[in-house]
């Protein structure tokens, strides 16, 4: 009785989908045939493919949840790209297998290459957005250019956009950026840490005047995030902020590096993505500038950053997000449930490194949004908007995350209608020359202090821009 | 058999003069346009209008744009979308420096701004042709991407250097819609090609295709250099500032300066050389290539079934994409527009060629 409801349910919501998408009334008037000859890509394939799933769904009984997955396995950013889309994928498959999908809901997917490319991107997330019966769970857009295009679009298709440690420092705000999830923490968390940790290591912030400090940033929206905070905290320390900019794919860093010989800074940020780190790295070596001084993002302290500048990267720090490297429980169960019945992603490169990890905390964190959200709106496929309402009220403590396998890497998070951030902590991690090693006793948290009164200004600036009214989450708690 | 032109008579010098003086053409013309204004909008999905009409409609534009200053006046440009930045920059401003400003008018001005800057980096035409113009316009591009890259007060003081915008409105009709979107966009796009395509015929128009094919001796005829090649940059960078506001505003939302960079400024280019030089036809042909044609080869592998992963689809996408358009410009190297031509010809004299 309860499927059956479901099910019709779903097909009425089909309809209305349909409906909306044609804005017309008469529809049915040539409408099928003329798309199906004119545009064979357009919308009677689309609606055959949604119909496709919610019959089978209606058949197998517990329905399917679509997760779209963009991703990059070519350019100049794939050997990062891969292993983290394999993370994240080879997790899926796992909840699948091992589970049989969130409590009977069973996960379905798709890859979409956007090769780092923001237009591209786009056309994955348009393509993406209205697939499987209930359309697109939420996003992992994991480009902070992609992130900025869709999130004027996620108010629109009301999509759940998560950026877990990247996007848009200001999204924190649930209540101008209803849809971004910056979880975990965001660039001027990290900027903020870095600061912190550079001064630690000085023997106290205000140590730092007088000193330089460089940041080699990917010339991009992601690269520039950082500078509104690294720029506040000069202003109260007093330190010297150089700002050299590489511009995209990164290769070509001579100038940049001329300039650090030049300036000699006490310390580098590195701020950069794909092959840019390691030739960042190379031209230190080659600069002769002390790789103990750099510290990277989140972003710039994995495998296959540090890997092709050899023995030179030794000494190489960089922050470390929840999810260092090695293995668990979870890759225990990856192997078994996964791996050993032949369905890895990908010839399963980078296992077990940061960036498969980090793609693996982030499908678990989407999987445990989705779980939440099942809690209010019942144990079917949810729409983007239900799952909103989960990811507003994550709540993975110390027992989840053992009991999911991810002991040791990640720390705990909770969220809300107001800070869809959650808690953010990180520590620091060094490149032995063989693998990363993460210091021990560094855990540092980003004053909030510094940056609540950024993000408040910044997300008031943007919803007067966009002319967004702020939710009210008091209200909306009440329903 | 269909079309053929015996038996229309041009009794006044109007009717010989009018942009389309075939009947068939002009009925096959307002059949697309009306066919693109009502039933397009009603048929088609969501994703096509956000992906690909609405890509196809601004790019087709700028090619435009593009194509009067190249094809039809022969100076090489390979800056043109630093002068898309131009008019989106400016009517991001004007938008956030006098927001009770029509849009309507705001495209115009920012339009005016890009022929003014287009005018400045058009200078150089003057004195030097051929490949070295084009190395000078691409100081335009290198210039424009530093420029709103580092001189914070264009982009607002954003922290990220990215821009947004509100979603468009036209005396009270709010643009949001991809249908609403579409609509708008090809009445701009209309508008503007029979804006260029009479530019082209007039007096202006022979002035800048004198200058093309051979500069001397249009100079001995009576054409000041100086005002054709100026006029031409002028009004290429107009139109072509107009699609950069629109790229901006109607397509894009909110954008860093990199969706202006030089790949843009290849892409419009490749698009009227593929398209045809000298053909206002052309540069929508050439749009549609680019736009559309790596779109559907990206998802033609999983419409027919072929299991592939995301990477073998993309490298497969760039190596045919790279094979058709070596392949169509051995075929054709006067662009798809002079292949239509050719296909206008054989019609023709159907059913009896020579």
């Amino acid at each position: 009785m309860i499927q059956d409801t479901a099910a019709s349910k779903r097909s009425t919501q089909n309809l209305e989908e349909v409906d909306m998408m044609h804005k017309a009334k008469f529809v049915g008037l040539a409408a099928g045939l003329a798309a199906a000859v004119a545009f064979g890509t357009g919308s009677a394939l689309a609606q055959d493919k949604k119909g496709a799933p919610a019959k089978k769904a209606a058949a197998a009984g517990g329905g399917e949840q679509f997760f779209p997955v963009l991703s990059y396995r070519t350019g100049a950013y794939a050997p990062n790209g891969i292993p983290f889309a394999n993370g994240f994928l080879d997790y899926l498959k796992l909840v699948n297998a091992r589970d049989g999908g969130i409590n009977g809901v069973r996960i379905t997917f798709e890859e979409c290459e956007t090769g780092y490319a923001t237009d591209r991107g786009v056309e994955c997330y348009e393509r993406l957005k209205g697939k499987g019966p209930t359309g697109a769970t939420l996003f992992h857009p994991l480009s902070t250019g992609i992130t900025f295009a869709v999130t004027d679009k996620s108010f629109v298709d009301k999509i759940p956009i998560v950026t877990f440690g990247y996007g848009r420092a200001d999204s924190v705000d649930g209540t101008v950026f209803g849809w971004n999830f910056p979880l975990g923490g965001t660039y001027w968390d990290a900027a903020d840490m870095l600061v912190q940790h550079v001064g630690k290591i000085s023997g106290g912030v205000d140590k730092l005047k007088g000193k330089k400090i460089a940041l080699v940033y990917h010339d991009s929206p992601y690269g520039k995030e950082p500078i509104a905070l690294l720029e506040e905290r000069s202003r109260m320390h007093g330190y010297q902020l150089l700002l050299l900019p590489v511009t995209h794919p990164g290769v070509e860093q001579k100038a940049t590096w001329l300039q650090i010989r030049q300036q000699r800074p006490d310390y580098v940020f590195l701020w950069g993505w794909g092959v840019m780190n390691s030739t960042s790295i190379k031209e230190a070596v080659a600069t002769g500038y002390p790789r103990n001084q750099m510290y990277g993002v989140w972003w710039s302290g994995a495998e296959p950053d540090v890997t092709p500048a050899g023995d030179g990267a030794k000494g190489y720090n960089a922050l470390t997000f929840l999810a260092p490297a090695g293995q668990g429980q979870v890759h225990k169960d990856i192997i078994k449930y996964v791996h050993d019945k032949g369905d890895a992603t990908g010839k399963k490169e980078g296992f077990g490194e940061v960036l498969y990890n980090r793609g693996m905390v982030g499908a678990m964190m989407s999987v445990e949004a989705v779980r939440r959200a099942q809690i209010r709106h019942g144990r079917k496929p949810l729409t983007g908007e239900q799952v909103r309402w989960g990811l507003e009220n994550l709540a993975i403590d110390q027992a989840a995350i053992k009991r999911l396998g991810f002991e040791g890497f990640m720390t705990p998070i909770s969220t809300s209608c107001v800070d869809h951030r959650g808690d953010s902590e990180a520590g620091i991690h060094t490149w032995d020359g063989k693998q990363w090693v993460v210091q021990k006793g560094v855990r540092l948290v980003a004053d909030q202090a510094i940056i609540r009164p950024m993000i408040r200004a910044s997300a008031e600036k943007y919803a007067g821009e966009k002319k967004i009214v702020r939710r009210d989450c008091a209200k909306e708690s009440q329903q | 058999m269909f079309y053929r032109e015996n038996g229309q008579f041009k009794s006044s010098y109007a009717a010989d003069q009018q942009l389309l003086p075939i009947l068939q053409d002009r009925v096959f013309m307002v059949a697309l346009v009306a066919f693109a204004f009502v039933v397009v909008p009603l048929v088609v999905s969501d994703y096509v209008f956000l992906s690909l009409l609405i890509p196809f409609l601004i790019l087709a534009l700028a090619a435009i744009g593009l194509n009067l200053v190249v094809g039809y006046c022969g100076q090489i440009s390979i800056g043109h979308a630093a002068f898309m930045a131009v008019g989106a920059y400016a009517a991001y401003n004007l938008v956030l420096r006098i927001p009770q400003l029509n849009f309507l008018i705001v495209l115009v001005l920012a339009g005016l701004v890009a022929a003014a800057v287009g005018m400045l980096f058009g200078i150089p035409s003057l004195r030097i042709k051929g490949l070295y113009l084009a190395v000078a316009t691409l100081g335009a591009q290198f210039f424009m991407d530093w420029l709103f890259a580092r001189v914070k007060w264009f982009t607002n003081y954003a922290h990220s250097g990215s821009v947004q915008t509100a979603p468009v409105e036209l005396f009270g009709w709010s643009i949001d819609s991809p249908q609403e979107k579409y609509v708008f966009l090809l009445a701009v796009l209309i508008l503007f090609t029979v804006i260029a395509r009479n530019l082209v015929r007039g007096h202006i128009g022979r002035a800048w295709m004198a200058m093309r094919d051979m500069d001397v001796a249009a100079e001995v005829i009576g054409i000041r250099p100086v005002y054709a090649k100026l006029s031409a940059f002028a009004v290429s960078s107009f139109f072509v500032g107009v699609a950069g506001a629109l790229w901006g505003f109607v397509h894009l939302g909110s954008w860093e300066p990199a969706a202006f960079n030089l790949t843009l400024s290849l892409n419009l280019l490749f698009m009227i050389i593929i398209g045809g030089m000298g053909s206002i036809l052309g540069s929508f042909f050439g749009a549609a290539f680019i736009v559309v044609l790596p779109i559907v080869l990206n998802q033609l592998p999983q419409f027919l079934g072929i299991p592939m992963s995301t990477a073998m689809i993309s490298h497969l996408e760039f190596m045919i994409f790279g094979a058709l358009i070596v392949f169509f410009l051995i075929v054709e190297p006067h662009g798809l527009a002079r292949l239509w031509a050719i296909g206008k010809e054989k019609l023709r004299l159907w059913p009896f060629p020579h």
